[in-house]
């Protein structure tokens, strides 16, 4: 899939050019020419080194002896792809992730993370949700992406493609709906629905969420109702996280323009495998999704679309006793998308040795989640200083033109 | 939430009142917050949240299910069989089937495998539903989902299918007892110890996983002074913590013999042990086996930390978000005065103040709001079909035993109170409310066969029901006038912002 770059001031033009049509609580327009953003959580602290993969690192094989991936090798079909002289991809991404790559429209950041040294993974992924400044308060009240829906302004329609409201869009001004998509039903009938309503005009805290989830079940049923009526009719259906991802490519090319969704299932301290085994089950279940949302999202809207994957840490860089890794501190995020100047590692970078490991025991981080994504959404969406500041307090972006 | 209590009216009817003079009101109110809500079948028992009715609650004695419902229970393979034979037979299950070449074959014994797997972890969710619906324990049915979810296992993980009716049942027999003894109770679980991995912790492999959850979420809680190194330590600590289903007992040096334990699934062997000594919450524990996880759960089960920590959640739990810091500082002091008497703590919390002035105002999560609607609308019949029950739950996200991280389910209002839960919760509402034919199939009726005609409770003429009527906003006595039928009724009552609350 190769397409051409777009310019950044076309991204920009789109947020500002778009007619809300309100319906009571948050605008459903097509966000047109907008800029999309979705953010892909891997909960439980995915081990980055294994997926993105220091390659011409002697430590690294050295610190896995039973799980490291061997050094690139086209003949070996177990082997990572070379990056670039230093980097290598997982193989269970070559179909999915490696062409976007080829195509400059995936660059890795590795030594990604935050300052939160807790080493827990809930501790650590609410410091990322709030993106507020650690050791101080915390206002569980305040999730990072709420503050960006709420600084955009009405022109944006955000959603969390997740059972329960992430913690990360908590507090908007007008509630962010919340949708999993692995069984959209149908509506139910206007009338109980607007007897329903009335129940709670003028309730305090659910009045609008009431409204807000009729609305949206109402509009993402209706988007993918021809998706879903292809699929009942043998039309080859994704599952899991594929199914998910191609549904969430659907509704943020017609409805939604800054979303969420998280993937589980990470957290391995036992036998995580290498080329092949539970590790890499998971990452090719990801890549698919990723790819089919990219084909989904279609081309047009993918060009002004960016996906940012982030986990709460990274693992220990040495393998534990049990053929797995325990739990970490920095990562390697993702940034991809039509947009993106990709094909590149980003951020600062340090060699890896015992001497550079952070308390000899994992990843430094050098590039801080909040630096990193205060800084795309900044080009993304054009925002100025201050605005920025209300976003992630106490942090200056920093612009690794990926966008 | 203070402005919810007020818009829902009830709060005001319920400061203390000495003398139990019948108020049905507040006797269902009670029962919304202490047990699962209050249910259709006549009650004979003490009135709820009175005195002799806590003593009820609070006593060892486990009162009787209705015998159709204990039968049910009876029936069951986890009623018939001890969980290690549950394990030593479904793990030959999947040893023989690795065994089997033919690639039809194979499928079947994998088929069968996965039934009989499932088959399992289902009767547990089925009898908890029931207990949950019919049992006059209440309080103790609440607190056993408390402490499940506080020890969190997935049963989807290994072979904890097999293993996590049993330990439901361990949860629930120190539900109301002492701290210690449950926090080591869920440590000699295999359940546990397969879940956080620490039957691969040993010597030499040193595996973290369950040491740092013990801290961080069984006990003193994230932030509270414990170090990476007091995890490190603990991991040591706990090698050789682990769990074995065959029959003999390792060959062991003659020296280490006396230090093997062996209990059930339980095992600790001393092969696995790291004897050297070890730094912990700044006291110095030397090698001895066993022994040292004792002197470990004593520090951890003792520290100011871990009763604060367990106070805090316990009043989020019963009372709605941020209790009152007063309170929970009362309930911590208790926690420690009494060594971490469970029952205690909770009439701490149950006999305050600040515990009456705010019934009515928590925000019900998805089990609550689905066991309280059962119970009210179908608790004097014996359901025989639990299994809708159990995918209401799950389909609002909060699956019994299927949360995948230790973390267990969040209990803020916030996390079940979003758009998309609540359009999910209206259409339970209108499932709830249609006589849910369902769940009076049949437990064994073959995939497919048509339900029972279904009988719609007539809630509007129910006595707990006539009693709330005069609480019920404006909003919601308009809309429920409006109903067209007994089923459009109940499926509006179950949607009303007073029904969405304890």
């Amino acid at each position: 899939m190769r397409i051409p770059h777009v310019h950044r001031r076309d991204l920009l033009l789109g947020a500002a050019a778009l007619a809300p049509m309100v319906m009571a609580g948050r605008a459903f327009a097509a966000p047109q020419a907008g800029s999309r953003l979705l953010v892909v959580f891997l909960r439980g602290a995915y081990d980055a080194v294994n997926i993105v993969v220091p390659s011409g690192s002697d430590f690294y094989h050295q610190s896995r002896p039973t799980i490291a991936l061997p050094k690139p090798d086209p003949a070996n079909p177990n082997a990572p792809l070379p990056l670039d002289a230093d980097w290598a991809l997982h193989p269970a991404l070559k179909d999915s992730i490696l062409p976007l790559w080829q195509a400059k429209q995936i660059a890795f950041i590795p030594f990604a993370g935050t300052d939160d040294m807790s080493r827990s993974h809930f501790e650590t992924q609410d410091t990322i949700e709030l993106g507020q400044p650690v050791g101080g308060h915390r206002d569980y009240g305040s999730g990072f992406m709420a503050r960006l829906a709420g600084i955009l302004g009405t022109g944006d329609k955000p959603i969390a493609f997740t059972d329960q409201l992430p913690l990360c869009f908590r507090g908007g001004e007008d509630p962010i709906p919340n949708l999993a998509l692995a069984n959209v039903g149908k509506p139910i009938d206007q009338r109980q629905a607007s007897l329903i309503q009335s129940m709670y005009a003028g309730h305090p805290d659910l009045a609008r969420s009431v409204s807000e989830g009729f609305n949206v079940r109402d509009t993402v049923y209706k988007t993918l109702d021809q998706e879903m009526k292809a699929a009942s009719r043998g039309a080859v259906s994704a599952k899991g996280f594929a199914l998910s991802a191609q549904r969430i490519g659907t509704l943020m090319r017609d409805r939604f323009n800054l979303a969420f969704v998280d993937v589980g299932g990470w957290d391995t301290h036992v036998n995580q495998g290498g080329a092949t085994g539970y590790l890499a089950d998971r990452m090719g279940d990801l890549g698919r999704g990723l790819a089919s949302f990219a084909q989904a999202i279609g081309p047009d809207a993918w060009r002004s679309t960016t996906v940012v994957v982030v986990s709460e840490f990274g693992r220990t860089f040495r393998e534990n006793g049990d053929r797995g890794t325990d739990h970490g501190h920095g990562s390697i995020y993702w940034v991809m998308g039509g947009g993106v100047s990709g094909g590149r590692m980003a951020g600062e970078q340090v060699a890896l040795s015992a001497a550079t490991l952070n308390q000899n025991r994992d990843l430094p981080v050098l590039t801080d989640y909040r630096t990193l994504i205060g800084g795309l959404v900044q080009r993304q969406f054009g925002l100025s200083g201050d605005r920025l500041a209300t976003l992630f307090p106490d942090t200056r972006p920093v612009d690794l033109q990926l966008v | 939430m203070a402005r919810i209590a007020s818009w829902i009216c009830i709060s005001a009817l319920m400061a203390p009142v000495p003398a139990y003079a019948a108020d049905p009101a507040r006797d269902a109110a009670w029962a919304e917050r202490l047990g699962w809500g209050p249910s259709a079948a006549p009650d004979t028992g003490p009135v709820p949240g009175s005195d002799a009715w806590l003593r009820r609650q609070l006593d060892d004695r486990l009162d009787p299910l209705p015998p159709a419902v204990q039968a049910q229970i009876d029936a069951m393979r986890i009623s018939q069989e001890r969980v290690a034979a549950l394990v030593v037979e479904t793990d030959a299950m999947q040893r023989d089937l690795k065994a089997i070449t033919d690639p039809e074959q194979k499928k079947a014994a994998r088929e069968a495998y996965q039934k009989a797997m499932n088959g399992l972890a289902d009767e547990a969710r089925r009898r908890f539903v029931l207990r949950a619906l019919y049992s006059p324990d209440q309080l103790r049915e609440r607190m056993t989902w408390f402490w499940f979810n506080h020890f969190n296992v997935q049963a989807g993980k290994r072979d904890i299918r097999a293993m996590v009716g049993d330990y439901e049942e361990t949860i629930r027999a120190h539900a109301l007892g002492r701290y210690r003894d449950l926090l080591e109770a869920t440590l000699r679980h295999p359940a546990m110890l397969r879940y956080l991995d620490n039957d691969q912790n040993a010597k030499g492999k040193i595996n973290e996983n369950y040491a740092r959850e013990i801290m961080e979420l069984h006990s003193m809680g994230v932030g509270s002074g414990y170090s990476q190194a007091d995890v490190q330590e603990l991991a040591r600590i706990l090698t050789g913590v682990g769990v074995d289903q065959k029959p003999d007992a390792p060959r062991l040096k003659p020296e280490l013999q006396p230090l093997y334990i062996r209990a059930g699934l339980f095992e600790f062997n001393p092969a696995r042990h790291d004897f050297g000594t070890k730094h912990f919450l700044g006291h110095t524990i030397q090698g001895s086996g066993f022994g040292e996880v004792e002197q470990a759960l004593d520090l951890i089960a003792d520290s100011p930390a871990t009763a604060h920590h367990v106070s805090l959640k316990l009043a989020t739990f019963f009372m709605g978000d941020k209790p009152p810091s007063a309170l929970v500082d009362r309930m911590a002091a208790k926690f420690r005065q009494s060594h971490g008497d469970i029952a205690e703590v909770l009439k701490t919390m149950i006999r305050s103040r600040e515990f009456s002035g705010s019934l009515g105002s928590g925000f019900k999560d998805p089990v609550g709001y689905t066991l309280s609607a059962v119970r009210l609308a179908y608790g004097d019949r014996a359901i025989t079909n639990p299994q809708p029950v159990v995918g209401w739950i799950r389909q609002m996200g909060e699956g019994l035993y299927d949360h995948e991280t230790p973390d267990g389910y969040d209990l803020s209002s916030a996390a079940w109170s979003a758009p998309g839960q609540l359009a999910t919760r209206f259409d339970i509402a209108r499932q709830l409310g249609n006589g849910a034919a369902r769940l009076f199939q049949p437990a064994d009726a073959a995939p497919g066969t048509p339900p029972p005609p279904a009988q719609v409770p007539v809630l509007k003429d129910s006595p707990i029901i006539a009693a709330r009527m005069p609480m019920l906003g404006k909003p919601t006595l308009a809309a429920l006038g409006q109903a067209r039928s007994p089923a459009e009724w109940n499926a509006l009552y179950f949607s009303s912002p007073e029904f969405m609350h304890r």
